[in-house]
């Protein structure tokens, strides 16, 4: 059974086939408005959510198929004790395919291996949002016209930020692209993702934490929001929390094509001035996040021969 | 110093001096009720330094947990006090039960009836990571 739990879970062909797919729903919505008739998704939503739970539900009810939604884990059998996998056994009884939000890491992997329906991971803890990195894919391909030879400065919570883990594994797969890694001392990128991805592909990398400096050299700008809920030590968190702010100013030596993205919710890390910048990319990532979850959707309720 | 050599059992030869203990605690050589002896430092002419674990008993060994430990280490088999086979050490692809993932964030933290699964993701470095959340084995 086909789910995604990590970007790397899909090939780059199939990344290509997802982006295709999304454009010919932003083409031809009305092709795919009953594409899931009679199909239901799962809304596993074990930790707060805003963008991603509306997202999937979204997706879903365009593609003409209906929603049962769990949000927070106090609501559901879990606040009893309920494992992980006796959940994915008893949604697989109601349901055709599962969206998972949950706050341990490797929990979307637990449901997969228990679940006889495909699962998509809508997040896991710190570790990945493999749809949040869809979201990305097409923003960048809708902005730049390839995924390619692009300079991607990610800037804030390098650490515990899994949209960022999830992002570099996608891009490192495409050629000639370049990164730019931006944190504080203690918000920097893992090790597993330093080593295992960047210095096993021989990927191109520098790490900094001075935004302004590294600013003209930017195709992308990839801001992040440093996340109360990672953080065990709230002085850590108060400490970190302004580290990076972007504001109109810091964006005058930015190229004229620079594209910002942010997976939001946004905190004060972008300035609201920003947004009148044409170079703000991030609530057209909002948009494209639907999309790619619409085409996600679709590929693996196809692959699960729910659909045609 | 003298240990005596084992008529039926396996010998555990080559370890990285200071690795023995680590192999005996997760080879769980303590639970069995046959004479184990860990013998460290011994002087090796390839090694400088070797720790040696001679179990005297025939018992079926996890060589997932020795190719985990210390993939140089070898195995012998004796049997009447004759080495009858030398089994080669590789480092396992998956290493099942045998570590505990130690970040607080993994699932596998609350849900005490999940396995612990660690996949070797660097061979050349020997680095093993946790499979639910990726972080690495110490």
């Amino acid at each position: 059974m086909k789910s995604l739990i990590d970007i790397l879970d899909m090939t780059t062909g199939e990344l290509d086939e997802l982006i295709a797919v999304a454009e010919d729903i932003i083409a031809n919505p009305e092709k795919y408005a009953e594409a899931c008739h009679g199909l239901k998704l799962a809304s596993l939503f074990f930790e707060p959510s805003t963008r991603t739970r509306m997202s999937f539900e979204a997706a879903m009810y365009e593609l003409g198929g209906n929603v049962i939604s769990v949000t927070g884990a106090g609501t559901s059998s879990a606040a009893k004790g309920e494992s992980v996998a006796d959940t994915a056994k008893t949604v697989s009884c109601y349901t055709d395919i599962i969206a998972i939000r949950h706050p341990k890491e490797g929990a979307a992997y637990v449901t997969a291996q228990n679940a006889t329906i495909p699962v998509i991971n809508a997040g896991d803890g710190g570790h990945c949002h493999p749809t949040q990195t869809l979201a990305d894919l097409l923003t960048i391909w809708r902005e730049k016209g390839r995924l390619t030879n692009l300079t991607i400065g990610v800037c804030g919570d390098l650490k515990f930020g899994r949209t960022v883990h999830s992002l570099i594994n996608a891009m490192s797969r495409y050629e000639g692209n370049r990164f730019v890694l931006i944190s504080p001392e203690e918000l920097k990128v893992p090790s597993y993702v330093k080593k295992d991805v960047l210095q096993q592909k021989g990927i191109p990398y520098v790490q900094t934490t001075d935004l302004e400096s590294v600013m003209p050299e930017l195709d992308i700008l990839y801001m992040t929001r440093v996340q109360r809920e990672r953080f065990f030590n709230e002085e850590d968190y108060l400490r970190l929390k302004d580290s990076y702010i972007l504001t109109t100013d810091k964006l005058k030596t930015a190229k004229p094509d620079l594209s910002i993205l942010h997976p939001l919710p946004r905190v004060n890390e972008i300035s609201v001035a920003v947004d009148d910048d044409p170079r703000a990319c991030y609530f057209k990532q909002v948009l494209n996040g639907k999309y790619m979850r619409m085409a996600l959707i679709l590929k693996l309720l196809r692959e699960a021969g729910k659909i045609r | 110093m003298n240990i005596d050599s084992i008529n039926n059992g396996i010998v555990i030869d080559h370890i990285t001096a200071g690795n023995g203990m680590k192999l005996y605690e997760l080879l769980k050589l303590g639970d069995l009720d046959c004479s184990v002896a860990i013998i460290k430092n011994v002087t090796s002419h390839k090694m400088g330094r070797k720790d040696i674990i001679k179990i005297d008993a025939d018992i079926p060994v996890n060589l997932d947990v020795i190719g985990f430990v210390d993939p140089g280490a070898t195995i012998n088999i004796i049997r009447d006090g004759v080495l009858v086979e030398k089994r080669a050490i590789e480092m396992p692809e998956r290493l099942v039960g045998v570590i505990k993932c130690k970040n607080p964030r993994c699932i596998t933290s609350c849900e005490q009836e999940i396995e612990h699964i660690f996949k070797l993701t660097d061979r050349e470095h020997k680095v093993y990571r946790c499979i639910y959340c990726e972080t690495k084995a110490n």
